[in-house]
């Protein structure tokens, strides 16, 4: 079989579409992107080797690291408070008996399906809407931004986390649950001793993606707020975009940036990957 | 066994009410896209009246005016188009890697599995470049680069289940003369289908939604896609046209809801296994 696949040389017909795709559209951009992080440019005929100084610029920046800093806020509290919370009660209430758990689910996860930038102009009219009989605007106040964008997020995102807690859920034998509450065990001592526990792998799965998500949040940021007021309300994405397409001469400090923002995410999948490994329960 | 059944039924209750704040939404888009332009702003939660209602002119305005209806028939076309080249494209790929055992099929495997975690803006200013030096910057185009930024996760997902078809299927099929490629389209392809339904899924819901790849990579003077669009109606100089921004959110979200609906139990399957696996 593999003699055979590989002696008749069926590699171009199976594998060369891809390659060859793969290649222009990932590894080529990639190693460009890596070398001009070290050059400075505005088209890359003209790149020129300036060593570190690029990164040394990007880290400068202090609008930059105030975006780090508003990201990875956004990410912990897009994590713990509402994504996590919020999906794991509604998935536990929709596992219940109770009529019309199904629409309800349908209901919940739809919004994950519709694309960035139309959901922070649907969001913009609503919170607009409601911030203006208070005399004032989305744009004004970073902190509205903040806001706005995690009651956005979670908008679209809770339906999501849900299901991946629907499906953890109902994989728990319900022997074990049973078990525990034939021993004397209450609701709440059932919840955090078995129920919980049972889902950690599902738990982690949510929390780095709530966590990767945030930090790589751009659509949603720019049809919000587009960084208003005065770049304030920039994620590390529009910001590494701004720096792109907004200041000519920027590009190799942009990349330098784009550079540092791929090491940050990288170094959360690697967390995650040993947080999945340690925490799951043997069963 | 009775206060069970009301508690049941004040969750319906409960829930309903919630299910309807969580579509309101989009509803309040809905009513206002009837609207004319100044009440927008100024009244977003009240109903239309007879001073406000405006009808379909709305709608007429972002189709006419702002080419509504060749974005969404672009959008289609590199959505459907990449989809299907994707599927085809890396299922026989992962097929040959997980078969053929080599150092160069693992190293293209980790590769794949590599390029799920980098994050877009790593290579968009590049990925641009290079879309626009070699003319793939065009619907056409783009769906190689699709391909090419997409394979990561199709491969991965897809390598997974080859790895659970048992071999003597395919050996049987070999030894009664199938060639290669008839063993994969006739014996591999229709036990993959279950994955097929998966990636398709999750790759349309990226294609359809995502903006800053079209929008780097397409000449915008000649296509665009429905976010591009959508982005351009707000961004462009002069005074904003509420109206016809709300009329073209309601017509990217119905196709939406429809490819939804309709199908509705792979995609909530889909997007688990996807979540799982990525």
């Amino acid at each position: 079989m593999q003699k055979r696949l590989a002696k008749n040389s069926y590699m171009p017909i199976f594998v060369l579409p891809t390659l060859c795709a793969f290649i222009l559209g990932f590894i080529v951009p990639f190693i460009m992107g890596i070398w001009l992080s070290f050059c400075e440019f505005t088209t890359v005929t003209d790149a020129k080797f300036v060593g570190l100084s690029n990164y040394a610029e990007a880290l400068k920046d202090t609008m930059f690291r105030h975006s780090f800093w508003y990201t990875a806020l956004f990410a912990v509290v897009s994590l713990v408070v509402i994504n996590n919370v919020f999906a794991f009660a509604l998935a536990m209430a929709l596992t219940q008996k109770m009529k019309g758990t199904n629409i309800f689910r349908t209901v919940f996860f739809m919004p994950n399906l519709i694309g960035g930038i139309v959901l922070g102009y649907i969001w913009q009219l609503i919170l607009n809407g409601v911030l203006e009989q208070y005399g004032t605007a989305l744009g004004l106040n970073e902190w509205y931004g903040f806001w706005g964008l995690i009651i956005l997020v979670s908008w679209q995102q809770i339906g999501y986390m849900m299901i991946i807690y629907i499906a953890g859920l109902q994989s728990i034998p319900g022997d074990v649950l049973e078990a525990a509450q034939i021993d004397g065990a209450s609701g709440i001592q059932r919840l955090f001793r078995v129920t919980i526990p049972m889902m950690m792998p599902s738990i982690t799965i949510c929390m780095f993606l709530s966590i990767t998500n945030g930090f790589k949040l751009f659509d949603q940021n720019l049809s919000l707020t587009a960084g208003e007021p005065s770049k304030l309300s920039e994620m590390m994405a529009l910001n590494i975009f701004n720096t792109f397409y907004g200041r000519t001469g920027w590009e190799g400090v942009g990349q330098a940036k784009a550079v540092i923002f791929f090491i940050i995410v990288v170094g959360i999948g690697m967390i995650q990957l040993r947080a999945t490994r340690s925490k799951e329960v043997q069963q | 066994m009775k206060t069970k059944q009301r508690l049941s039924l004040i969750g319906t209750g409960v829930f309903t009410i919630l299910g309807l704040l969580y579509i309101a939404p989009i509803l309040i888009v809905l009513m206002n896209s009837f609207k004319k332009k100044v009440f927008i702003n100024r009244e977003p939660f009240a109903l239309p009246t007879e001073k406000t209602w405006i009808g379909t002119e709305n709608y007429i305005t972002a189709i006419d005016k702002y080419g509504l209806l060749s974005a969404v028939g672009w959008t289609v076309f590199i959505t459907v188009g990449s989809v299907f080249v994707i599927l085809i494209c890396t299922s026989m790929c992962a097929w040959y890697i997980t078969r053929v055992k080599s150092k160069f099929t693992q190293a293209l495997y980790l590769l794949c599995v590599f390029s799920m975690v980098v994050p877009f803006q790593m290579v968009m200013f590049t990925l641009s470049l290079v879309a626009d030096r070699t003319g793939l910057n065009t619907p056409w185009g783009i769906i190689i680069i699709y391909l090419g930024f997409g394979a990561g996760l199709a491969v991965f997902m897809f390598c997974g289940f080859v790895k659970s078809i048992p071999l003597e299927i395919e050996e049987a099929a070999m030894i009664d003369g199938c060639t290669p490629l008839r063993t994969f389209f006739n014996v591999v392809l229709p036990i993959m289908k279950p994955t097929y339904i998966s990636v398709g899924i999750l790759e349309t819901m990226w294609i359809w939604n995502d903006f800053l790849l079209p929008y780097l990579v397409l000449n915008l003077n000649k296509y665009k896609t429905i976010s591009i669009a959508i982005q351009y109606m707000k961004g462009s100089y002069g005074r904003v046209d509420m109206g016809a921004i709300m009329a073209a959110l309601i017509l990217a979200v119905i196709p939406v809801i429809i490819f939804y609906l309709s199908c509705q139990k792979h995609i909530i399957k889909g997007v688990a296994a996807g979540a799982v696996k990525g």
